[in-house]
């Protein structure tokens, strides 16, 4: 079985995150940048199921020259062979699923894969546009999957319950937090990542069709409040919590 | 203070004079792993040790799974990592607890070190790999209750019979004793000083711990007895010949301590940071005040210039070019300043710098067991005295 694990390079979720000049970016400098923990859960998934058979692991990822690293981590995690599809511009989703799709197009895998969503820009998008572009049965927010005959069972995570589907390969699917916790490079894996075949081409970008125009910082916390003392003030705090806060 | 917030964002403050650029990528990925690692997984359960003074031998097969026991040396099972690669992972795991590079440094740089320099092809192939994936742990006896500073005073005997070996005495101190598979055990023969790979399960060969410890108490210390412990003929190491060879092995683990004690430093550090910006006093965060930030930036340039010289040895050493004394100049400068560190620190938290909830007061007690082994500082001052004035003032 072959397997594709595209992944991203974002923020680190510690990372403190400044505003660049242009009002519209995250200004990187200091930033450490990260494999997207999503995608992590990916990579795990593709190397579990590599380990219980046959089969090879490539990961893929669209971005700038410094994207190398996210797939280095993903050598040293073992996968066999890295893909970057470069470009020096930022891209919507569609743009980046485009480049992906015309990528894939040309090579033959059984299995998609991504992260249910980067955690950046929070699209969750791209891995079923993916699906769409190369005319591909999906499966996303998937916990679990087993492959048999040709099918891939998947478990999906739904409001207060898990749905299963059977999808035939090849096919994409987008995973999330659940069966694949991701493990540790070991120091071997590490050495090895750097002898393992790293190709870079340029990235066929679609067109971008939404721009972003302003990133803002989220609101200064607001000073707490007193509204009562003692078993008196619980219904007072209830409405609040009910009518102001909107949290029960 | 959001401005003050967003200032500081372009402080690295865990790397100020960007040593990281002078890593290759490699060591940065090794680097970041072992991180995120002690962070993640030892972290959470490093105080709660600490309190029982003790910690889960399991570990060992956790840094194994990671590659991380006896990186540095090659085949068996071994990565063949640099020294610098060694030494990034010693002052991250460190930044954790002396007592997680304690195990490590023993277990790498001493006993299996010890084997991999002066054992046998079947001591090797049977202890190796088993001891590189965390499988069986190795404990390294040299000193004894009195003999430390110098191990020549060593009243452990090896004796002849037929074939065999026999071994009497009692060492003192040692790390790992009480959970290890093997020993590696130095004693006195007719002809010198010898080692020996003694599996603790051998007859006449039993380890009692050290209980009462206010140092280095996520770390199990030991007493090993030798009644009578009768070995094969090998068991001897035999490539090691007099007491050159334990303090060869003692050199390799002092490395990991340059750059160790620096992780403890740093954590001292980051810690007293976080604390005095959160903490205020008279309508001001401490951070605010001179006497604060005299603190702060002491710290800063203690925690810098020792990375520096943890890295200029490291390159030193993967040059094949590094000398003892210069190892022994880099522990006795860094495991001071990471106590000097820990100390300000300390006073930076007030009442809460004496408590596990932080990792201050441990750092600074587990530094005073560092401070102490693999050579006391007064003995590294008087190996630089020794080269520096051709003088050997030892006795
Ligand atoms: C937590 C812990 C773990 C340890 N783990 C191990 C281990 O795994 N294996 C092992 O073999 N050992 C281990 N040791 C022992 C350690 O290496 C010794 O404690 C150390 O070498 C010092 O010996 P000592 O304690 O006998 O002190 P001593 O040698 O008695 O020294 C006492 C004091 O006298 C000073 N002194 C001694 N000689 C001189 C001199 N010539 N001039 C000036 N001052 C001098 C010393 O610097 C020191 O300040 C460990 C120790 C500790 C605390």
């Amino acid at each position: 079985m072959k397997s594709v694990v595209c992944v991203k390079r974002v923020p680190d979720t510690e990372a403190r995150i400044r505003i660049g000049d242009d009002g519209r970016s995250v200004d990187p400098s200091g930033v450490k940048f990260i494999l997207n923990p999503y995608d992590e859960f990916a990579v795990e998934a593709a190397l579990k199921h590599k380990e219980a058979g046959e089969g090879e692991v490539v990961v893929l990822s669209v971005g700038s020259a410094e994207s190398v690293d996210v797939l280095r981590t993903s050598l040293a995690l073992g996968a066999d062979e890295a893909l970057l599809l470069t470009t020096t511009q930022s891209a919507e989703g569609l743009a980046v699923a485009e480049a992906i799709a015309a990528e894939l197009k040309e090579r033959k895998f059984d299995l998609i894969l991504f992260g249910m969503k980067a955690i950046d820009d929070d699209l969750q998008a791209v891995g079923a546009m993916v699906a769409e572009l190369l005319d591909l049965p999906s499966a996303t927010v998937v916990t679990e999957f087993s492959v048999e005959d040709g099918k891939v069972t998947a478990h999906r995570e739904i409001e207060g319950g898990t749905e299963v589907v059977e999808v035939p390969l090849p096919c994409v699917l987008t995973i999330t937090k659940g069966a694949y916790e991701p493990r540790y490079a070991s120091l071997k894996g590490i050495m090895a990542a750097k002898r393992k075949p790293l190709t870079e081409k340029e990235a066929h970008l679609g067109l971008s069709h939404t721009i972003e125009s302003a990133l803002e910082y989220p609101p200064e916390r607001q000073a707490g409040r007193i509204v009562g003392e003692g078993s008196d003030a619980v219904p007072e705090l209830v409405r609040l919590l009910r009518e102001e806060a909107n949290v029960i | 203070m959001a401005t003050a917030e967003r200032a500081r964002n372009r402080v690295d403050t865990r790397d100020f004079l960007s040593v990281d650029g002078q890593l290759n990528d490699e060591e940065l990925m090794i680097r970041d792993n072992v991180r995120t690692f002690v962070s993640a997984e030892l972290l959470p359960r490093v105080p709660e040790w600490y309190e029982l003074g003790t910690l889960d031998p399991a570990v060992a097969r956790e840094l194994g799974k990671l590659g991380l026991l006896g990186m540095h040396l090659t085949g068996y099972g071994c990565a063949g990592s640099s020294a610098v690669a060694y030494g990034v992972t010693c002052l991250e795991l460190e930044a954790g607890d002396s007592g997680l590079r304690s195990l490590v440094s023993v277990q790498g740089s001493l006993a299996m070190f010890a084997i991999w320099r002066y054992g046998s092809d079947e001591q090797k192939n049977e202890w190796l790999p088993r001891m590189a994936r965390g499988e069986a742990i190795g404990c390294f006896g040299l000193t004894e209750s009195d003999a430390g500073s110098d191990p020549a005073a060593m009243r452990t005997v090896a004796r002849r019979d037929g074939s065999d070996w026999v071994l009497d005495g009692t060492k003192m101190w040692i790390t790992n004793g009480s959970i290890a598979e093997v020993a590696i055990v130095w004693a006195r023969a007719n002809e010198g000083v010898h080692g020996f790979v003694v599996p603790t399960d051998t007859p006449g060969f039993s380890a009692n711990e050290v209980k009462g410890k206010l140092s280095l108490r996520a770390s199990v210390t030991s007493e090993l007895v030798l009644d009578g412990c009768r070995l094969p003929a090998d068991a001897l190491l035999p490539q090691a010949q007099g007491l050159g060879a334990p303090l060869s092995c003692l050199n390799e683990a002092r490395y990991g301590i340059v750059w160790g004690a620096i992780g403890a430093a740093r954590s001292c550090f980051e810690s007293a940071l976080e604390y005095s910006l959160g903490r205020e006093a008279f309508d001001k965060p401490i951070a605010a005040y001179q006497l604060t930030q005299a603190k702060l930036a002491q710290m800063v340039v203690e925690v810098s210039r020792g990375h520096l010289l943890a890295l200029q040895l490291g390159r030193l050493k993967d040059a094949g070019q590094i000398r003892p004394e210069q190892v022994s100049l880099g522990k006795l400068a860094n495991v001071n300043a990471a106590l000097g560190v820990a100390r300000e620190a300390r006073t930076v938290l007030g009442a809460n710098g004496i408590t596990l909830e932080y990792p201050v007061m441990r750092h600074a007690n587990n530094l005073e067991s560092v401070l102490t082994y693999e050579g006391t500082a007064e003995i590294h001052k008087l190996v630089v005295g020794n080269a520096v004035t051709g003088i050997a003032a030892f006795r």
